[in-house]
């Protein structure tokens, strides 16, 4: 009797079950950023964990930002330069080159190569750190992993991400460049000189705050999925796909909304 | 020193310990023995802090564990020292490094005296001039030694140790268990170990608790258990597939 009249409510058990879950890996996701933030401002810094996070995501994802940064800059040179010999206005690929790398292209596509280079392979770590008890083991020491393990992975995130961003911008222009001007036969003043022209500060700050928000955004995703990794091996796997998901789609919805807050 | 009361715990809603009382004394040698999955290593991190009861009291010194948060909770266990099943070294460091950790992390110790310190803890479980070397070039016997090394480095009072000898050879396995009952006299701490190595461990253990359907059926010398007439410790002991111990 119980369960004929359980049945028709049983969807609505699980719309509701799935609505709280939902709320609540949210709200830990962001207690989880809270948690990393209030540690980060309560020192001392582990200084050591720092750098060698900075040389893992920065320096190891630098040969990655130096390749997709000139064929970016390349491909955009290439299509702009066709699209505006159209309209007899090849004059401007500099401008529209810089542009689109600086504000758009530059931080965007830095975050997703390096969340595909390093932010994974930062999941995975931290996850086998989690399955072979190696996070258990630093709070039996009475250490906090937060403040051990994932604030120099956040501050190293905000440290290296601008960085790497203005590298990728600088090839891709010099990419471009190399299309318009070399192959294409533009002027090498008409390219850079439009280029000063058109292109404000306030445009490369704009790339710049968003590299910032990407550096925490993809270092808190990666290192959160990480951090709650369970179920052995499988769970690293999972949580390793999960972290560039989840971390590639925050970069395009924040992106978005940077883009329409931001000058 | 360390008191177990009524400590029920449940996963999932499948309860695991089911009203445990335990009490183990200050420089005791304990072995907890059970089934594997029977609820040893969730009573371990019962005991470490690690996991938080659905009911019941873990008290070490008189002071309730599970009560606690924040500094107080970690200040209590710079008391420990905790061996884990898989060792749980950090991958990334040298051996020496590994046993440094705790010394370098939690006190203002210059770093000559931590230097003797780890090459004193590391000579004393066999490792001597091993420091330079990295986790994944060890064997699993070093491993576990290591881990020991960096358990006591900080010479804790209380020593947790969980199933120390999984996966190695019987050879290896009485080399540990020596090792441990060696390091407990030289160092007088208290230990706590969850283990299924019959008979192995009672030369070494002072007392063994038999864990069985989340409860602690029988806890005495390794005399009387051996000579036990409870059915379960008795087949437990005896290695006995028909009994009241369920096989599935």
């Amino acid at each position: 009797m119980s369960v004929v009249r359980s049945t028709p409510l049983r969807p609505v058990q699980s719309l509701g079950r799935w609505g709280v879950e939902s709320l609540e890996a949210m709200g830990r996701f962001a207690l989880f950023l809270g948690e990393a933030v209030v540690w980060t401002f309560i020192p001392p810094l582990k200084v050591s964990q720092f750098y060698r996070r900075v040389h893992f995501i920065g320096v190891r994802s630098l040969s990655v930002i130096l390749l997709t940064g000139a064929f970016t800059g390349m491909v955009l040179g290439l299509q702009t330069f066709l699209t505006l010999s159209r309209f007899g206005s090849e004059a401007l690929l500099g401008p529209a080159v810089a542009l689109s790398l600086v504000r758009e292209m530059g931080p965007v596509f830095t975050a997703l190569m390096v969340t595909g280079r390093t932010g994974s392979a930062l999941t995975a770590e931290i996850g086998i750190m989690r399955i072979t008890e190696q996070i258990d083991a630093i709070q039996v020491m009475g250490l906090n992993p937060m403040r051990y393990l994932i604030v120099p992975i956040l501050l190293a995130g905000v440290a290296t991400f601008p960085l790497l961003t203005a590298i990728f911008d600088v090839v891709g222009i010099l990419g471009g460049y190399l299309v318009g001007v070399q192959i294409m036969g533009l002027s090498s003043g008409t390219y850079f000189g439009e280029m000063r022209t058109f292109v404000s500060l306030d445009d490369i700050t704009t790339g710049l705050w968003k590299s910032f928000a990407f550096g925490v955004v993809v270092t808190w995703a990666c290192s959160y999925k990480g951090y709650y990794t369970a179920q052995g091996t499988v769970g690293v796997s999972r949580a390793t796909t999960e972290a560039v998901v989840l971390s590639s789609v925050l970069i395009l919805v924040w992106d978005y909304f940077m883009g329409s807050v931001l000058p | 020193m360390i008191e177990v009361i009524d400590l029920c715990k449940s996963f999932n809603g499948q309860p695991v310990l089911k009203g445990l009382t335990l009490s183990i004394a200050a420089g005791e040698l304990l072995v907890i023995i059970g089934r594997s999955g029977g609820g040893k290593s969730v009573l371990l991190k019962h005991l470490i802090g690690l996991f938080r009861p659905d009911s019941g009291q873990v008290l070490i010194n008189g002071v309730d564990l599970p009560g606690l948060r924040g500094r107080a909770l970690d200040d209590l266990r710079t008391k420990f020292g905790v061996v884990f099943q898989g060792n749980a070294l950090f991958d990334s460091v040298s051996v020496f490094d590994n046993v440094a950790f705790p010394l370098r992390e939690k006190t203002r110790l210059p770093p000559d005296v931590i230097h003797a310190r780890v090459e004193e803890r590391l000579e004393q479980v066999g490792l001597a001039g091993a420091g330079h070397k990295f986790p994944a070039e060890l064997s699993g016997g070093m491993r576990k030694r290591v881990a020991i090394a960096r358990a006591l480095v900080t010479e804790p009072e209380i020593v947790f140790l969980d199933e120390p000898t999984t996966g190695l050879d019987p050879i290896l396995c009485t080399t540990i268990h020596h090792l441990i009952r060696d390091l407990h006299r030289k160092l007088h701490f208290t230990a706590v170990m969850a283990s299924h190595e019959i008979p192995d461990i009672f030369e070494i253990a002072h007392r063994v608790a038999m864990l069985h359907d989340g409860v602690i059926v029988e806890a005495a010398s390794p005399e009387i258990i051996q000579a036990s007439a409870n059915p379960v410790v008795r087949q437990f002991i005896q290695g006995e597939t028909e009994g009241p111990i369920q096989v599935t």
